[in-house]
């Protein structure tokens, strides 16, 4: 997972400042993936994610990987079921998105990024 | 995906707790048991829900699905020394703690001691979308960690099914919950999983498919307006275990079950006696009252002093330093303590000091196994040596004949396997009729009848001893009053028509003390005539002694004349030899 720790807040990719200035109307995506190890749902999620998110809103989107494994206590928080768990923190309203995020049409519905397109 | 590396925890960190399972093992040869702690419960599963292994417990909406996995967890908490996680599908962990405080059980201070973790999981359909493959790892990863946290042994699923309404793709949700099961079995936790009752299976997600080993049933049903819980164990592999219907109860101390149909007649006999409270019903029953731990009936028409009879039971029960329990179906405390007082009996020192505890409530109030229910639970809480049903005819109002009938053999063979002795009392229309007492007649070891005696305009009342098991017993209809000093018992008077009560016999009374007036007068008069017979005799024998002493006189007189006469003629002829000089 590209040496990221879990549980850590890292942006894979941070808002530049140039983009951030040009859009005006630019939001903030702060998004969670919950995983339990390196499997390969969850490596493929990640993955699917990532793609998902630089073709759609590029710079502007933050990941944090939590490893439930490591830190199982943070499954409590966000409610946890089911592996893997993308959760949208920003922009609110809350949204869960479950699965290896293989199906692009839906995710781009959970995250409610079809306007951008 | 395999199961989270959670390991599963040692049993306890001494070695005290698993040399006690061990122990276990060794007793039972078959199935390791987890015991509930739920009243009934472990009797009817022959020691608890199987060890290790998870068990389903299924209702309606209301069935008490919750509290029964509840008071599992704290009582393995609490009294087992195994701590639990309660998972909550369904309400927050705040809401149960506060639904649970109502029934006596403190989950906030358990939490705190760490004895017992609960966790509430939220699934909200519209926040989710699905986008693939998923799995429930992250459910394992929350349950294994409360697991961890607190050493759980026991865990309970309330109610998983809710997840099916939550995630999208049941058909990873029930490969998913297949391998959740099997890996708490792998984790050596006792679960207890809650399902909601279908239409045409079991429950409405068919859960039974996946947990088998034990199966329990909550029902909530009502009859002619009365509900009544129920509990069925419907499956339980491995072991024997009561097939029955049967009723719980859920009050301020959590759940209790009555396994009473699973009772033998097994019960030992006492010969100790316990006393009637009247000495001279003590006396018709061969002189020492009831046997201790036998059922008496106390049948009678209404006013014939039922409750007066039960009221000196209890009483001489408490004077004995004895427990009593009095259930009243007609009367409540007060009425019967004043009721009582007017025939001198003070029954509120008994429950000032504890010793005696009333219990009224009207049957309709509650379903009959509920009343059942009720007054097992009084009875294993105040341990009563004697307890009085006043009247057990009340109920059949609420039930039919068949299920009074059925309720009093439990309650009665209840009673008896406790010692317990037990009076109920029986309103009835005709005294002999043979189903004088709700059909119960020959369940009860002794049966008194009271009965009404009509006779010269007056109405008297009777007592005779129908039956008695074990002991003579007088066989006489005796008239009893109710007066301000107690219950009197006559003797018996014969006359030409029966037994003679009342004024009747208080007119025979006089008559039988005149006569024995008369009797002494008699006496004293033969004694007064004698004594005069005597002194006549006594007179006339001084008479006869008074002549006797006259002639003895005489004759001595006569005797000593003749000696002189014959002294004077010596001395005359003396004189006329001399006169004659003759030699």
């Amino acid at each position: 997972m590209k040496g990221k720790t879990a549980g850590n807040k890292q942006p894979t990719k941070g808002p530049t400042k140039k983009r951030a200035a040009t859009k005006a109307k630019t939001k903030l995506w702060e998004l969670r993936l919950y995983v339990a190890g390196q499997t390969p749902k969850s490596l493929a999620a990640f993955a699917n994610l990532k793609g998902i998110c630089e073709a759609h809103v590029p710079g502007c989107y933050t990941i944090e990987v939590i490893d439930l494994l490591v830190n199982p206590q943070l499954a409590k928080g966000d409610q946890i079921i089911a592996i893997p768990t993308l959760v949208r923190k920003l922009p609110v309203p809350i949204r869960k998105i479950i699965g290896d995020l293989s199906n692009t049409e839906r995710v781009l519905v959970g995250l409610d990024l079809r306007p951008l397109q | 995906m395999q199961p989270s590396g959670i390991k599963p925890q040692p049993i306890g960190p001494g070695g005290r707790l698993v040399a006690t399972v061990r122990k276990k093992a060794v007793k039972q040869e078959g199935l390791e048991k987890c015991p509930t702690g739920i009243a009934g419960l472990d009797e009817i599963t022959g020691g608890g829900l199987p060890k290790g292994r998870p068990t389903l417990v299924v209702g309606s909406a209301g069935s008490g699905k919750t509290l029964l996995s509840m008071e599992f967890l704290i009582n393995g908490a609490t009294k087992f020394n195994e701590p639990g996680v309660f998972v909550a599908f369904e309400e927050t962990a705040e809401e149960l703690s506060k639904n649970v405080a109502s029934l006596g059980f403190d989950v906030q201070a358990l939490v705190a001691k760490k004895k017992l973790a609960v966790d509430y999981v939220y699934i909200e359909r519209s926040e989710i979308e699905e986008t693939g493959e998923y799995d429930l790892e992250g459910l394992f990863v929350r349950l294994g960690h409360s697991i961890k946290s607190v050493g759980a042994r026991r865990v309970v699923l309330d109610t998983i099914e809710v997840l099916f309404a939550g995630l999208p793709n049941p058909a990873i949700l029930r490969a998913e919950l297949r391998r959740l099961f099997r890996w708490l079995k792998t984790m050596g936790v006792t679960a207890v999983i809650t399902g909601e009752r279908g239409e045409h299976s079991l429950t409405r997600y068919g859960l039974e498919e996946y947990v088998a080993d034990c199966v329990i049933f909550l029902d909530h049903r009502v009859t002619d307006q009365l509900s009544t819980r129920r509990l069925r164990v419907v499956k339980y592999r491995g072991s024997a275990h009561g097939t029955n219907e049967y009723p719980f109860l859920i009050d301020e101390h959590g759940m209790s079950i009555l396994p009473i149909t699973s009772m033998g007649l097994a019960h030992e006999a006492s010969m100790e006696k316990v006393p009637t409270g009247i000495p001279r019903l003590d006396k018709m029953f061969d002189g020492g009252g009831y046997y201790r731990g036998s059922s008496v009936l106390v049948s009678g028409t209404a006013g014939t002093g039922k409750t007066s009879l039960a009221a000196f039971f209890a009483d001489a029960a408490c004077r004995g330093g004895k427990r009593c329990l009095y259930f009243a179906f007609e009367e409540s405390q007060s009425q019967l303590m004043r009721n009582m007082r007017s025939i001198g009996l003070d029954l509120a020192k008994w429950t000032r000091k504890g010793l005696l505890m009333v219990h009224s409530s009207r049957p309709e109030v509650q379903g009959l196994e509920r009343h059942l229910v009720e007054m097992h639970k009084l009875i294993r809480e105040f341990k009563p040596q004697a307890v009085v049903v006043d009247p057990i005819t009340n109920l059949v109002k609420i039930g039919g004949q068949l299920e009074v009938t059925s309720m009093l053999t439990r309650l009665i063979d209840y009673l008896k396997s406790e010692k317990i002795t037990s009076l109920s009392t029986s309103l009835v229309t005709d005294a002999r009729a043979a189903e004088a007492a709700a059909g119960v007649s020959s369940l009860m070891d002794t049966w008194i009848a009271l009965q009404d005696i009509e006779s010269n305009g007056e109405r008297n009342r009777g007592i005779m001893i129908m039956k008695s098991r074990g002991m003579g017993h007088s066989n006489q209809v005796r008239e009893f009053n109710l007066t301000d000093r107690g219950i009197m018992i006559a003797d018996a008077y014969l006359g030409p028509s029966g037994i003679v009560t009342g004024s009747a016999r208080a007119a025979h009374e006089i008559q039988e003390e005149a006569a024995l007036i008369e009797q002494k007068n008699e006496l004293d008069r033969k004694k007064r005539e004698l004594e005069r017979r005597r002194k006549v005799m006594q007179a006339k024998i001084e008479e006869l002694k008074a002549g006797f002493e006259t002639d003895k006189e005489e004759l001595e007189r006569l005797a000593g004349e003749g000696k002189e006469k014959e002294s004077a003629r010596a001395a005359q002829r003396g004189v006329m030899a001399r006169m004659r000089m003759a030699d």
